[in-house]
C-alpha cells in the first residue's frame, strides 16, 4: 500500500526584475570568481552560469541563470513579442545545449549550471544578488508544503511490471524454482 | 604568472598586415600602472617629434586599465592614446562600457595600431584570431549602427565594437570613438579614420588572474555597497537643470544666463525626457547607473551622461528636446558632444558678423537649431566650408580668415574647452587650465571642491566626513576664506592633487565619476587612501599612498616631456582668453612659477633632468639633453613653437 506524507522543504528563489537591470553584468563577474580555481583567483564571464541576454538596439537586458544539461536541441523555435519586443525562446531557456555556445566552460566545452554559490559555511544570499544593487536580483527562501508520494521500492516495481506482463502464477512458478536452484 | 594584466599587447601594423602578440615588461607596470601611463611610455618610445600625426609612423592605442576584469568595481573606462592633428600633441581619450574588460578576457592589455590599411578595414579579435577584415560594407554607416551590423555578421551578442562614423572616416578633428553607451572624444576618432580602421569588434574567454584572490573579493563586495550608496549618478537622473544651465555659458561659449531655469520648464523639459526615455544603464560590473539611453522618433537610440543632455541646446539657444533629436545624429556620426557644439555655435557667429555668408552657406537657415543640423551634414562630409570646420575652431579660423581668428576665444592649446564664462580668476582652475595635459576641465579636476562652505560647523562636518582627503587638504580647506582665492602654494597643491587622482584613475581604469571627479562632493569610492590596496591585491604590486603619488607623478611628467620635445613651452600654457573676467598677469606669473617649481620643471615647463632622474625617467633626460631641449638641468635654449 502506498502512502502520501506532506513535507516541509526550503525553495530556494532568485526573482529576476528585468525592468531593474542596468546592464552592469557584475552578476557575471562575481559568478566567475566564485567558481574559479582555487576561488576568486580568476575572473571570466564567459564561465559565467548566469548571462545577461542583451540586445541594447533593443532594450533587452535578461539575465538568465545556466539549468540542467541536454544532448538534443530543440525541435523548433518560437519568437515571443512582449510589449512590443521580440524574444527569441532561447532568451527564456536555461538549459546548456548544442545549439548555443554559452552555459559551457569555453575551454573544456562541459556544461555550467548555477548552483546558487553553494559554499560551506552557506553564503546568506548567492554573490550574483549581493552584487547586482539595483534590485533586478533579489532572493528568497520560500517554505513550501510538497505532497510526497511513498513510492514503491525498485524490485517491488520490477516484480509489479512482470507480474503485468506474465501473470501471477508464472512469475510465482518462476520465483520457486531460482529460489530453489539457489539453495 | 602576471596578475590584473594579461602581460601582452597586441601590435598591428595596417600597412603591411602584420600582427604580433608581444609579450610586456612586467617592470612597466611598476612604473607607469597601465592604461595611459604605459601608453605614454610606447608613445615616448615610438613617436618622434619629428611624425606627423596623419602619418603611418604616428601610434593609435587603446589600452585597458590595470584593474579592467579584476572584481575591482567600476574599472570601466578605456584609455585610447595618440597625436593629434588638431594639437599636434599628445591626446588621451577614455571611454567605459564594455570594452576595456572584454580586450583583457581576449588576452591583451593594449592594441597598438601603426600604419594604415589601404581600404576601410575593420579589426575581429577573438581571443588568439585576429583579423584585418575588409569594412566597405561599413562605410559611412553610423557607429552603433555598425556595432549592430558587427554582432550579427560575427554571430555574437557578446562581441563589443567600438566604432566610428562617418566623422571619424572623414577625419573631423571633433570625431570620437563610440561604444555602447561611451565615446572616447577629444581628438581621438580623426586618428581611426586616417588609419582606415571603422571598428574594432572584440570578443574575449580568457581568464585573468588577481594577485591576493580572497582578501581582493572581500574588498570588492564591500566595495559594490560603498558606491551604491554614494550614488553619483545624480545629475543623469535628475529633472532640475539649474545648475547647468545657469552656470554654463550659452551659445558660441558667450553668454551666462543667470535665473534661466524655473519650475515651468522643469516640468516642460521632464515631459519631454520621460517621453523619450528608456532606461538608466550601467557600464561593466559597475552600479552607478549614469547613463540614460534615449530613444527620440526617427533616430537610433543612444546614451547620453550629465552635462551631454544640454551641451547642443545650449550652443544652440534651444531646448532639451532639440538636444536629443540632434544627439541621436551626432552619435550615429561619431561627435564629441562638448566641441562640436561650439564649432557650429562658432560658424552661426561668423554668419552673423558676415565672415561667413550665403556664397559659403547657400539657402541656411534662420533658426538656430536647423542651421546646426545644416552645418553638421558639411562638417561630416567636409563639403564646402564645412571642411574647414571640421578642423575645430582653432584651425577653421585661420583657414577661413577675414578676421574669424578674433572670434577663437574658448580654445587652450588649440582645443575647445568647456564653455564657461566666469567672473574672479580662481587660482587653482588657472593652473589646471594653463598646464593640464587632458584638455577638458573635467578630466583634471574634481579632488578639492570649487568652493568653501561659509559656515564653519557645516565645513567642519564636511571635513570630518572627507576619508579622500590627505590631512594637509583637510587643512587647506578649514583655513579657506569664502569667497576668497587660496594661498599660491595651496593653489598649487589643489591642482597637483586635482590631477593626480585623474592620472591614477585613467592608467588603472576606474571611472572618475566614482573616484577623481566627484571628490569634490565627498562622493568618490576611490581615493589615495584606499586606491593602494585595491591595485596591490590585484596586480600583486607593493604600493603604499605615496608610491601610488609618485607614480601619477611620473605618468604626468612622460606625458609632459613628449608634449616638449613636440615644442609645447610655458607661452602655450594659456586658459581660454574670456574664460575669467578678472585676470591678474602678477599673479598668473607667480602661479605657473610656483607650479613649474612644485613639479620639478624648470621657468619654462621643462621637468629638469634631476626631477626626470629621481623619477626613473633617465631615458627623458638623455633625450632632451641630446636634442638641446635640456642643456644639464637649465632653461631650455630651443625655442620651438608648439606644432
Amino acid at each position: 500500500m502506498v502512502e502520501d506524507v506532506i513535507e516541509k522543504k526550503t525553495v530556494k528563489v532568485i526573482k529576476v526584475d528585468v525592468d531593474k537591470c542596468i546592464g552592469c553584468r557584475a552578476c557575471e563577474l562575481v559568478c566567475s570568481a566564485f567558481h574559479a580555481e582555487p576561488k576568486y583567483s580568476s575572473t571570466n564571464p564567459a564561465k559565467a552560469r548566469i548571462r545577461l541576454i542583451m540586445d541594447e538596439f533593443n532594450d533587452i537586458y535578461i539575465p538568465l541563470y545556466a539549468g540542467e544539461y541536454t544532448d538534443a536541441e530543440c525541435n523548433g523555435r518560437n519568437v515571443y513579442t512582449i510589449d512590443g519586443k521580440t524574444y527569441d525562446e532561447c532568451t527564456f531557456c536555461r538549459a546548456s545545449c548544442p545549439s548555443r555556445d554559452f552555459f559551457k566552460d569555453p575551454d573544456s566545452g562541459l556544461p555550467l549550471k548555477c548552483d546558487m554559490c553553494l559554499d560551506d559555511p552557506p553564503l546568506e544570499e548567492p554573490l550574483c544578488v549581493q552584487a547586482c544593487r539595483c534590485d533586478a536580483l533579489t532572493y528568497e527562501e520560500v517554505e513550501q508544503e510538497e505532497e510526497k508520494e511513498e513510492s514503491p521500492d525498485e524490485m517491488e516495481t520490477g516484480l509489479q511490471s512482470l507480474v503485468k506482463k506474465h501473470g501471477t502464477k508464472k512469475v510465482m512458478e518462476s520465483l520457486a524454482r531460482i529460489s530453489k536452484e539457489a539453495d | 604568472m602576471r596578475y590584473a594584466e594579461t602581460g601582452y599587447n597586441l601590435e598591428i601594423d595596417l600597412s603591411s598586415g602584420n600582427i604580433e602578440r608581444v609579450a610586456t615588461d612586467p617592470r612597466d607596470m611598476e612604473l607607469y600602472l597601465g592604461g595611459q601611463g604605459t601608453a605614454a611610455k610606447i608613445l615616448w618610445d615610438r613617436v618622434g617629434p619629428e611624425v606627423d600625426p596623419f602619418s603611418e609612423d604616428n601610434l593609435l592605442i587603446f589600452s585597458a586599465g590595470l584593474l579592467h576584469a579584476t572584481p575591482v568595481p567600476s574599472a570601466t573606462r578605456a584609455s585610447v592614446d595618440t597625436i593629434s592633428a588638431q594639437t599636434g600633441l599628445y591626446s588621451h581619450s577614455l571611454f567605459g562600457g564594455f570594452w576595456g574588460p572584454e580586450l583583457k578576457h581576449a588576452g591583451y592589455d593594449k592594441i597598438i595600431l601603426r600604419g594604415k590599411a589601404k581600404g576601410l578595414v575593420y579589426l575581429w579579435i577573438h581571443n588568439d584570431k585576429v583579423e584585418i577584415r575588409d569594412a566597405s560594407h561599413l562605410a559611412g554607416k553610423g557607429t552603433m549602427e555598425t556595432a549592430e551590423c558587427l554582432k550579427k555578421e560575427l554571430k555574437d551578442a557578446k562581441v563589443q565594437v567600438a566604432a566610428i562614423g562617418l566623422a571619424g572616416e572623414n577625419r573631423v578633428y571633433m570625431s570620437s570613438i563610440e561604444h555602447y553607451n561611451s565615446s572616447a572624444s577629444r581628438g581621438v576618432g580623426h586618428i581611426m579614420g586616417d588609419k582606415r580602421v571603422k571598428a574594432i569588434a572584440l570578443r574575449g574567454t580568457k581568464d585573468v588572474y588577481v594577485a591576493k584572490p580572497a582578501e581582493l573579493f572581500d574588498l570588492c563586495n564591500r566595495q559594490y555597497k560603498v558606491i551604491y550608496d554614494k550614488g553619483s549618478s545624480v545629475m543623469t537622473h535628475s529633472h532640475n537643470e539649474a545648475w547647468h544651465t545657469d552656470v554654463f555659458a550659452w551659445g558660441f561659449a558667450r553668454e551666462r544666463r543667470k535665473g534661466f531655469w524655473n519650475k515651468e520648464l522643469e516640468e516642460e523639459w521632464a515631459k519631454v525626457t520621460d517621453s523619450v526615455f528608456v532606461r538608466y544603464n550601467g557600464c561593466y560590473n559597475c552600479s552607478i547607473d549614469c547613463h540614460a539611453t534615449i530613444s527620440y522618433p526617427g533616430r537610433r537610440s543612444f546614451s547620453y551622461k550629465c552635462y551631454g543632455k544640454l551641451t547642443y541646446a545650449m550652443a544652440a539657444y534651444q531646448d532639451v528636446a532639440f538636444n536629443y533629436d540632434i544627439m541621436g545624429l551626432t552619435q550615429e556620426y561619431g561627435l564629441d558632444s562638448f566641441s562640436t557644439p561650439q564649432v557650429l555655435a562658432f560658424a552661426c557667429e561668423l554668419y552673423e558678423a558676415g565672415i561667413l555668408t550665403d556664397k559659403d552657406l547657400p539657402d541656411f537657415p534662420e533658426d538656430s537649431g536647423k542651421r546646426f543640423f545644416y552645418l553638421l551634414e558639411k562638417i561630416v562630409r567636409r563639403e564646402g566650408v564645412g571642411d574647414a570646420l571640421a578642423n575645430g575652431v582653432y584651425w577653421a579660423a585661420r583657414q577661413i580668415g577675414k578676421g574669424a581668428e578674433e572670434y577663437d576665444h574658448n580654445t587652450t592649446k588649440k582645443f575647445e574647452q568647456v564653455p564657461l564664462k566666469l567672473g574672479a580668476l580662481n587660482y587653482p582652475y588657472f593652473l589646471m587650465y594653463a598646464t593640464g595635459a587632458k584638455m577638458n576641465i573635467t578630466q583634471i579636476e574634481g579632488s578639492f571642491p570649487q568652493n568653501a562652505i561659509p559656515d564653519k560647523e557645516r565645513r567642519k562636518a564636511f571635513v570630518d566626513k572627507w576619508e579622500a582627503a590627505p590631512d594637509k587638504f583637510k587643512k587647506i580647506y578649514m583655513e579657506w576664506e569664502p569667497r576668497t582665492q587660496p594661498p599660491i602654494d595651496a593653489a598649487v597643491a589643489i591642482a597637483d592633487w586635482n590631477e593626480t587622482m585623474h592620472y591614477i584613475d585613467d592608467s588603472v581604469g576606474i571611472c572618475a565619476f566614482v573616484s577623481a571627479f566627484k571628490g569634490q562632493f565627498n562622493k568618490s569610492s576611490y581615493h589615495i587612501n584606499n586606491y593602494p590596496e585595491f591595485i596591490s591585491l590585484a596586480s600583486g604590486l607593493e604600493l603604499d599612498q605615496d608610491k601610488l603619488w609618485e607614480t601619477a607623478r611620473r605618468n604626468r611628467t612622460l606625458i609632459r616631456a613628449i608634449n616638449n620635445r613636440r615644442g609645447m613651452r610655458r607661452e602655450d600654457e594659456k586658459p581660454p582668453h574670456g574664460h575669467w573676467k578678472q585676470r591678474l598677469p602678477d599673479i598668473e606669473k607667480q602661479l605657473i612659477d610656483e607650479y613649474y617649481k612644485f613639479k620639478g620643471w624648470n621657468e619654462d615647463g621643462i621637468p629638469t633632468k634631476q626631477e626626470l632622474d629621481r623619477l626613473g625617467l633617465g631615458y627623458v633626460s638623455q633625450d632632451f639633453i641630446k636634442r638641446g631641449i635640456l642643456t644639464d638641468d637649465k632653461a631650455s635654449p630651443a625655442k620651438e613653437t608648439s606644432a
